[in-house]
């Protein structure tokens, strides 16, 4: 890996981290009160986030032509299918039932949130059984 | 009804940042930020497994593991300067259940709250909006059941 790479990947993790920590998406208690619509605050993260990803992914190759440290703008077309649909219904019930996503699962470390190393275990083991069973 | 009971800013701040994150990323790289790969990508070291060896899992499998040591650090520091740390009460069964159904599910689906949530909605996919509605709505049925009978 290129060392800009790596200072490139650490540092948006880093902002990604500290934006999730920030809108306490870190507390599942946070967002199971979303998903029981006691607070709709996570919409606001969602929204955000998307704004500004949305403006980076529509500008950065128009005025740029290639990243500033790789090769080419990659882009990762979603397929309407059968496992993207029911794959994101079992996340779902997943998600509602511990309140917790990838990304917290990880950054929720760093807060001390050691509880979450249960649901990263479990991440971690359901994405082995898919991809070992699943897998195409 | 109070829509934001504990107030909007951090919010509304922390999604602003967190796209800053994948835009950096982007900018920076080229590469998408999702964050389920993450858990598909370092079975690749374990496992030899066709799916774990695919060219685009083992390619960006060290990347991804940066991205998501970057995810500690940048909630740790939150931790050290704005914020203080947090333990969870739910309870453990529901991490242990919900964490692994979920791990299948975003796996199966190729992308989670972020990988569709964001990346996907972000770049207008059709398939990633539907799976948000979807994962949104099976989601918030779960959640509201737990809570009726646990």
């Amino acid at each position: 890996m290129k060392p800009a790479t790596f200072i490139f990947a650490l540092a948006a993790g880093a902002l990604f981290g500290f934006g999730l920590a920030l809108s306490t998406m870190v507390k599942p208690e946070v967002v199971l009160a979303f998903l029981t619509f006691k607070d709709m605050g996570l919409l606001l993260v969602l929204g955000g986030a998307m704004a500004v990803t949305f403006l980076a992914y529509q500008f950065a190759p128009r005025l740029l032509g290639k990243p500033l440290a790789g090769d080419k703008f990659l882009v990762h077309p979603s397929e309407m299918s059968a496992r993207t649909l029911g794959g994101a219904a079992l996340f779902g019930i997943g998600w509602g039932l511990c309140g917790v996503c990838p990304g917290p699962a990880i950054a929720g470390l760093g807060v001390g949130n050691w509880p979450l190393l249960i649901s990263l275990a479990g991440l971690l083991a359901g994405a082995y059984v898919q991809g070992r069973f699943f897998g195409r | 009804m109070d829509l934001f009971p504990l107030g909007w800013m951090h919010y509304l701040a922390g999604g602003l940042l967190l796209g800053a994150g994948m835009s950096l990323l982007f900018i920076g790289t080229g590469f998408i930020g999702g964050m389920s790969t993450v858990f598909t990508t370092v079975w690749s070291w374990f496992s030899k497994a066709p799916a774990f060896q695919e060219e685009r899992i083992v390619a960006s499998r060290k990347w991804r593991l940066v991205y998501a040591a970057g995810l500690v650090l940048g909630a740790a520091a939150w931790m050290l300067t704005l914020g203080e740390s947090f333990v969870t009460q739910v309870p453990a069964w529901q991490l242990a259940l919900g964490g692994f159904i979920a791990g299948f599910g975003a796996r199966l689906s190729n992308g989670c709250t972020a990988g569709h949530g964001i990346c996907g909605m972000a770049s207008l996919q059709p398939p990633s909006i539907l799976a948000v509605v979807i994962f949104l709505f099976t989601a918030m049925l779960t959640a509201n059941l737990v809570k009726a009978f646990a």
